[in-house]
């Protein structure tokens, strides 16, 4: 494999300023996935700035009653956390679905949200992909698609983001905090992925050479009554083929705030807007789940293969909405 | 001093409990495996595959890869040293995979078109993956099916006929009060030993030496004699750890280039193969469709069946997954056909992937036979028990013992199976539907020749030395047992050493016959021996040694049907929304011969159960059709079951020895795995109503077949 450099950073501007606009240079957090990519050959950079030991380690109250998580926070740490469990505890359970207690304990906030597809096409070199190699072609679209993306894809990339607890911050309104040589920002989960369109390898609306310092989960009563469920071809250490990420607040029968997100049917975590919004002052009842899964998933395209998805998402939902419906009511 | 071995008349080891005798060096890591093995001055050769289905390959450019840091070679066809082609080696003509850099031609996706070696691992494999070569494209076609045009009947299989057929199938399918006629399709399945394949070689004195990771260093030091036009005795090939075989380390090209590579440095060269390069190099089960055909009379006795089974081959190899012969064991019927097909693509050619044949045979016979339980209104069990043959359905032979039925009695009682409720998808737990199913299982009795050597020491010790395989069954354990047994000797006096050639020739890990085979060879020596020194005298100090050799005795055996089988029980849970299935509890009850050590036999079982259960819920390579590649090649894409999946899994015998071989034993290595994905796939029916034909029983098809009362 190709010689790579390596250093250590214990602070935030020396991270930016050592990768400076570097385009062979990678962050590594936890490098559950950067490092078997480098394996693979599909990610071949020049120099690793491991920023693990950055002070990006803690979880705080915000004043206004949500939470920071840092960037360096382990998926562990963030699962067990007591306010995380508390608050959100979709959130938690999205983070013990995912991977091994192994992977878990290395993985960190930062790096989960850049983790890449694993789209069988994207980690094999010899493959054409327009994610890892821009014009070469999908082959997946004729090819292998049967867990790829139903919502938001285009003709030039089907590929799903894997992550779990990506599925469980769009739900919540998580805003993701970054570090350039020019200062912090700021960006919504929602903006954080870039759509598709004809440019599947440009994946987030970070700034070049940008470091992930944290994330914001704003308040949220509704995220206290939440869940996350999560389907997949084995009981444990797999992606999803389709997973949900839902809150729900019933008064009298009705709803009057829901959360949806779903997971492996995009390119993003998928917040489902349109069926939000068509629960919202309506009857929580199973029926009315069905219904606002159908408008949501009036939008899938699925493939020759990955049809599935629709159904399952449907079921999902309604299954999963009617179990909060009926907690809700206890 | 003067030994002797019976003085205290100890026996008993066979049949006891024993951990591993190697087990404290295997969990402190003191065990060192092929890839580990330090040598000095060792060069690392990496394989470079061609990225093409079929073609030609034009041109390597090694130019810019020799000037790259610490490379010393690029072997291709243009540089390789030539192999022999011509001969016979133990399992017949070579494997033109062994024909490593010897022409142009590329017949699949990752066919070996180069070597890299170079100073350090890191370096080889940066330059292989940089070397270009190019390529004369052609189409190339990867696509299975029953109908496809190029189908043909095979030659012989292992010395069995293709094709067998009795009486009139039409007729008695046309006077037959149930038909159950159903298709049932497996997919391509890999086999990935966690210890992945590993050869360095090196000359030394003249002498060709191998450390490796195989299932049988006899058989790798004579193809690689045969090969490199050697003297056998100047070839030899150790391989003393290995984690896992499964059919998979025989002789592969690794081994051939990491010799070729030696041959040409003058120096150890190792060649390691990446889990992605095991995907096409190693072998893999052939995915089958199989057409099945019953017709019972209404008291479910079988008149009619019929099992045709297809799949595919490589373009330069035959070889048949023997999916039919399962049926040529277990049932009768006035007639009865199997028969084989096969298409030959641009793939690897298909290997023994553990239980060939009978893994995905019985996943067809054992769901049809249920169809047909349920069709006729008949417990599984009792329509089993009705349609028990006195002799081989096809040979006519009587069997050696066969106690399938008495595996079904001690299950079902244990199991519970006596209080089911045949109706299907009316149990209900929450969101999941609960189902039962059964279905039987066997796997052949073989023995091969075998040589093993004994040696009194002066110190009162004894060594038995064999070219044995420890490919993680105990079989290094399993062989102590039985020497003390034989010697009368207490296990701790007894050192075995195994997995060295010069050790004389013995038969492979494979087939379920190296216990048996090797045990035998080492009880004839250990008796020998005995009767050496009943003779009394004093032990020399370099200890007297008596090597055996079961060619004849094995040779003289009459012909009979010799069969391990198995009664396999499984609960599932079924979720139709979300098309998940969870296996809740399982049980195995064999009759597999003699058991020579039950701590070790109950993990073969089980795990021989949960490569079913894979099987079932699971395991399936996805072929690309365009490139000819296997999509997701790691064991990430590439799923069977994880810790979570494995529920509640017991395996259980009955007293079975066989009564031809020395100790009993028959063979277990692969009777775990048969019929445990139609138990599962039956129990998912019990739950749902639903028949799932295809495996592995996906989420995806789960939903689209839907089920359940509600």
């Amino acid at each position: 494999m190709r010689e790579f450099g390596y250093q250590r950073v214990h602070d935030v501007s020396g991270a930016v300023a050592l990768r400076g606009a570097d385009p062979e240079a990678r962050y590594l957090g936890g490098g559950t996935n950067l490092v078997d990519l480098m394996k693979t050959g599909v990610e071949r950079p020049a120099h690793l700035i491991d920023v693990r030991e950055l002070p990006l380690g803690r979880i705080e109250s915000t004043p206004d009653g949500g939470l920071r998580v840092g960037a360096t926070v382990t998926n562990s740490e963030l699962a067990a956390h007591p306010e995380v469990r508390r608050a959100y505890p979709a959130l938690a359970q999205a983070v013990l679905a995912g991977a091994s207690g192994q992977l878990r304990n290395m993985a960190t906030v930062g790096g989960n949200l850049l983790q890449r597809t694993r789209c069988g096409y994207f980690a094999d070199t010899t493959q054409p992909c327009n994610k890892r190699a821009p014009g070469s072609g999908c082959p997946a679209i004729e090819g292998e698609h049967h867990n790829h993306a139903i919502l938001g894809a285009s003709a030039h990339c089907v590929a799903t983001h894997p992550s779990d607890m990506g599925v469980a911050l769009a739900a919540f309104d998580a805003v993701v905090h970054y570090e350039t040589a020019d200062g912090p920002g700021e960006l919504p989960l929602a903006e954080f992925y870039l759509p598709v369109g004809d440019t599947p390898h440009l994946e987030t609306a970070l700034p070049s050479g940008a470091l992930i310092t944290g994330i914001t989960l704003p308040p949220a009563p509704v995220a206290a009554v939440s869940r996350y469920r999560k389907v997949r071809e084995r009981a444990s250490y797999a992606f999803a083929i389709g997973s949900i990420a839902a809150a729900l607040d019933v008064e009298d029968g009705t709803v009057r705030e829901v959360r949806l997100a779903f997971g492996a049917v995009a390119s993003r975590p998928w917040r489902a807007r349109t069926a939000e919004q068509a629960l919202t002052g309506g009857p929580a009842t199973a029926a009315a789940f069905a219904a606002a899964a159908d408008a949501e998933l009036a939008a899938a395209e699925p493939l020759p293969h990955n049809g599935y998805k629709v159904t399952l998402m449907r079921n999902l939902a309604v299954a999963v909405l009617t179990e909060l419906a009926e907690e809700a009511a206890r | 001093m003067t030994v002797t071995t019976g003085t205290t008349a100890v026996t008993g080891a066979v049949g006891t409990a024993h951990t591993r005798v190697e087990g404290r060096d295997k969990v402190t890591g003191a065990a060192r495996y092929a890839g580990e093995i330090p040598f000095a001055d060792l060069a690392h050769g990496w394989l470079v595959l061609s990225t093409v289905a079929r073609g030609r390959v034009r041109a390597v450019e090694t130019g810019p890869v020799l000037a790259m840091p610490g490379v010393l070679a690029v072997l291709h066809h243009g540089n390789a040293p030539r192999v022999e082609s011509e001969y016979m080696g133990p399992l017949g003509p070579p494997d033109p995979i062994l024909q490593v850099f010897q022409h142009d031609r590329v017949p699949h996706f990752n066919w070996p078109v180069a070597l890299v070696v170079a100073e350090t691992s890191e370096q080889a494999r940066e330059a292989a993956e940089a070397l270009t070569v190019q390529y004369d494209e052609e189409p190339h076609d990867v696509a299975f099916s029953a109908d496809h045009p190029g189908l043909y009947t095979p030659g012989e299989i292992m010395g069995q006929a293709p094709d067998t057929e009795k009486g009139d199938l039409e007729e008695r399918l046309a006077a037959s009060a149930v038909v159950v006629d159903e298709r049932y399709t497996t997919p391509e399945e890999h086999h990935n030993p966690m210890e992945p394949h590993a050869a360095t070689a090196c000359w030394d004195g003249g002498r060709l030496e191998v450390v490796d990771s195989n299932q049988g260093s006899t058989l790798v030091a004579q193809e690689l004699a045969h090969l490199f036009s050697l003297d056998a005795k100047s070839v030899r090939v150790r391989s003393e750890h290995v984690g896992g075989g499964f059919g998979s380390k025989a002789v592969r090209p690794h081994q051939v280039a990491a010799v070729m590579a030696a041959t040409m440095l003058h120096r150890p060269v190792r060649v390691v193969l990446t889990r992605r390069q095991m995907f096409s190099l190693v072998g893999y089960r052939s995915p089958t469709e199989q057409h099945i055909r019953l017709g019972a009379d209404a008291d479910g006795r079988l008149l009619a069946l019929d099992h045709q089974a297809f799949s595919l081959t490589s373009t330069f190899r035959e070889f048949v997954e023997f999916s039919g012969g399962v049926s040529r064991v277990m049932y009768d019927a006035e007639a009865h056909r199997t028969a084989h097909r096969l298409v030959r693509l641009d793939m690897p050619t298909p290997s023994w992937m553990r239980a060939p044949g009978e893994a995905p045979g019985s996943f067809a016979m054992e769901s049809a036979v249920d169809e047909l339980a349920e069709r006729c209104g008949i417990d599984p069990i009792e329509l089993r028990v009705r349609n028990e043959p006195a002799a081989g359905p096809v040979s006519g032979l009587p069997f050696a013992t066969r106690r399938v039925l008495d595996c079904f009695e001690k299950g079902a009682r244990r199991f519970g199976w006596a209080d089911r409720d045949p109706r299907p998808g009316v149990r209900r737990d929450g969101r999941w539907l609960l189902g039962t199913g059964t279905a039987a299982g066997s796997f052949p009795v073989l023995a091969a020749p075998s040589s093993a050597a004994v040696t009194a020491e002066a110190d009162g010790a004894f060594t038995v030395r064999i070219t044995a395989a420890d490919i993680g069954t105990g079989a290094r354990t399993a062989l102590t047992l039985i020497a003390a047994d034989a010697l009368e000797v207490a296990p701790d006096r007894v050192r075995v050493q195994i997995g060295d050639s010069d050790f004389g020739p013995a038969t492979l890990a494979g087939g379920s016959m190296g216990t048996r085979s090797w045990g035998w060879a080492v009880t004839r020596a250990a008796g020998e021996l005995r009767e050496q020194l009943a003779l009394g005298g004093t032990i020399p100090p370099q200890g007297i040694t008596v090597r055996a050799d079961t060619s004849e005795v094995i040779g003289a055996l009459a012909a009979k049907e010799r069969h391990s089988f198995g009664a396999q029980f499984a609960e599932v849970a079924v979720d139709v929304a979300s098309g998940e299935v969870r296996v809740r509890r399982m049980l195995g009850v064999f009759a597999a011969g003699k058991i020579v050590n039950p701590l070790t036999a109950r993990g073969q079982l089980v795990g021989g159960m949960i490569w079913g259960l894979s099987m079932a819920l699971h395991e399936e390579a996805v072929r690309d059709r365009a490139s000819g590649a296997v999509v997701g090649a790691d064991l990430a894409g590439y799923h069977f079951s994880a810790n979570a999946d494995i529920p509640h899994i017991e395996a259980d015998w009955v007293d079975d020895p066989d009564p031809d071989d020395p100790v009993g034993i028959k063979g277990i290595g692969e009777v775990g795995i048969v019929g445990a994905a139609a138990a599962i796939a039956n129990a998912v029916w019990h739950a749902t109503g639903v028949r799932h034909r295809n495996l592995p029983i996906r989420p995806d098809r789960v939903i689209a077949a839907g089920g359940g009362a509600a």
